[in-house]
């Protein structure tokens, strides 16, 4: 909730001319409202400076082998994309979140998402993001992303997720 | 949120008049034998001395025959199949009405309800085959809502006196609660009695709660909450519904707290830079110490019933193992041996076991071994069980079982030492993390 509220001010902060487009008063924010210019829609997933964008073509996740924190070939490349945004979006922090799948115990499973949210962190940093703008977080097997109970759904599970606030960092 | 009632036992005392010698008296079950057959039992309804007890009478007997067939260590003999009728608590018993339906353990008792509504039961237990009684009859005074906790309490002498085991039935269990979809599940803390009522909410489901265990004497709680955002130790009195975040505040994760048996320390895990490590509180000071410092991690600590030790689960190895070292810290000794991945290890309050989960080949086990590692000795299997919590006479344990599938959800169950008697236990909604509690003064 936090987050969304975040986005929100984040969104009228970088839009160049935000404005209200919600009509009678009702206080409705349009992510999407501004001077968009070369037809890119601010805030919009075309808008290279958005959290939209960042989500989907940068890519928010990396995803990890059964019991490992280790990041592949692959997750380096998405973390060092998420590195370059950040560098250009110095408006942003970032909290990564460590997930695991239900195949193991409720504690471990915390400690194993520590172990992945730190191990995208210390990545971001070495690429040149500071440290003050990145904070980790673990949800253990708490929130799946998936929820069948096959290698199909805990490969999705097993994954490191850059979720992205407005602000300075601290 | 409201502040918790107390249901109250008042007082416990020693009828006198034996009708016969305790000593004589042979009944016994010895849980262990694994030849072991149910003893076949009889509780007539327990007779009302006033028209008010008239229903609570009927109530506390069936109480009394769920806790003792529910450990499947005694079989009831249906009111229906009665021969003898026991209309006075004070009458001699006619053995032979008992003997002609094959009980061997007959239990009798009144119900009083006093002017100022206090209530009165007396009960006495007999071995019907030698005619004797087995123990002096008791008389248990308390509070009209206490009722169910005097009745787990003739349970709780009937079963002792039995098996020679210690009492369970009179305790309270907290867990967690759950609802909502498998991606969004909501949890809150939920206490109740060991038989699943009186269900009482701690918290509101704003927040993820997860693994919470009483305190020694059960007035506190201490759990894992995000409350403020990140996974913190926090502590929740159960009377004042009063919360504080005590353990880990300046590390960024802190979680998995257990007491220490006096009451007065905390161990928990907390990660630093990826990096998780137990830790040591002392609750009245504030000082915390450090007791792990290896890269892998250290955590699912848990105290020896005498406080000088912990075990707990390290992947220092390569993979998730168990392990036992002085609970001041130093080092680790390696207990679990066996093929897959050990955690979760509680030390049983009779120190003569510690059971814990093991993941192997694809299903998950609730086992117990000794406190070296020896005689691992699995009680369940099946798609996802962990977390195991042992009944206060350290006899029963309870555990989480988590269906597979989107459509998968918790409940909690329960098995005996043996692996015998695996029973799901009552709870209005999905339920995970049990913790017994202290059995109740």
């Amino acid at each position: 909730m936090k987050t969304t509220a975040l986005l929100l001010i984040a969104a009228l902060t970088l839009t160049a001319c935000g404005n209200r487009l919600g009509g009678a008063g009702d206080g409705a924010v349009d992510l999407n409202a501004g001077a968009g210019a070369g037809g890119v829609v601010p805030g919009s997933a075309n808008d290279p400076t958005s959290v939209a964008y960042f989500q989907q073509t940068v890519g928010d996740r990396v995803l990890f082998a059964v019991d490992q924190s280790t990041l592949t070939p692959e997750g380096q490349a998405t973390l060092a994309a998420q590195a370059q945004w950040l560098t250009a979006n110095p408006g942003f922090t970032a909290l990564v979140e460590g997930h695991a799948d239900e195949q193991g115990t409720r504690e471990y499973n915390l400690a194993l998402g520590g172990r992945r949210a730190n191990a995208a962190r210390d990545y971001l940093i070495s690429q040149g993001v500071a440290a003050n703008r990145l904070r980790t977080i673990s949800y253990g097997k708490e929130r799946p992303l998936q929820v069948c109970s096959t290698e199909a759904c805990y490969s999705q599970n097993r994954r490191a997720v850059t979720v992205l606030a407005a602000g300075a960092g601290v | 949120m409201k502040r918790l009632a107390t249901a109250a036992v008042l007082a416990a005392s020693v009828l006198a008049g034996p009708l016969g010698s305790p000593a004589a008296a042979q009944l016994r079950i010895t849980i262990t034998d694994p030849t072991l057959s149910p003893m076949p039992f009889a509780v007539p309804t327990f007779v009302a001395r006033n028209a008010e007890a008239g229903e609570l009478a009927q109530d506390i007997t069936r109480v009394i025959a769920a806790d003792l067939a529910n450990t499947g260590l005694f079989r009831e003999i249906p009111r229906e199949n009665h021969v003898g009728r026991i209309t006075s608590f004070e009458a001699p018993i006619q053995f032979s009405d008992w003997k002609a339906i094959n009980t061997q353990a007959l239990i009798t008792g009144s119900v009083l309800v006093e002017g100022d509504g206090r209530i009165v039961v007396q009960f006495r237990l007999f071995d019907v085959v030698s005619e004797q009684p087995l123990g002096e009859g008791l008389q248990f005074v308390g509070t009209q809502d206490g009722w169910r906790r005097m009745a787990h309490k003739v349970a709780d002498a009937a079963y002792s006196r039995i098996t020679g085991e210690g009492p369970y039935f009179d305790s309270r269990v907290v867990f967690v609660s759950e609802q909502g979809p498998k991606d969004a599940r909501q949890k809150r803390l939920g206490v109740m009695d060991y038989d699943g009522a009186n269900v009482q909410y701690l918290t509101s489901s704003d927040a993820i709660v997860l693994a919470p265990r009483f305190s020694p004497n059960g007035d506190k709680i201490i759990y894992t909450g995000y409350e403020s955002g990140f996974p913190k130790v926090t502590l929740i009195d159960v009377a004042s519904l009063q919360k504080q975040t005590v353990g880990g505040v300046d590390q960024n994760m802190s979680f998995a707290p257990r007491f220490s048996p006096d009451g007065g320390r905390v161990v928990y895990s907390a990660e630093v830079a990826g990096n998780t490590d137990l830790y040591l509180l002392d609750i009245a000071s504030g000082a915390t110490t450090r007791l792990t410092t290896a890269p892998s991690i250290e955590t699912a600590p848990s105290f020896s019933p005498d406080g000088s030790q912990l075990v707990f689960e390290s992947d220092r190895s390569g993979a998730p193992q168990l392990y036992v070292m002085p609970a001041g810290g130093g080092e680790g000794t390696r207990i679990s041996f066996g093929e897959g991945r050990y955690g979760t290890p509680v030390w049983s309050p009779r120190n003569d076991y510690i059971a814990f989960t093991k993941q192997n080949a694809g299903r998950f086990h609730i086992g117990v071994m000794r406190t070296d590692g020896s005689e691992e000795r699995l009680l369940t299997g099946a798609f996802l069980d962990e977390g195991p919590t042992w009944a206060p006479n350290g006899r029963v344990v309870m555990f989480t079982r988590e269906t597979a599938g989107a459509a998968g959800a918790p409940a909690l169950y329960t098995v005996d030492i043996t692996g015998r008697n695996l029973q799901r236990a009552a709870t209005p909604a999905a339920a995970s993390d049990p913790s017994w509690g202290p059995l109740l003064p």
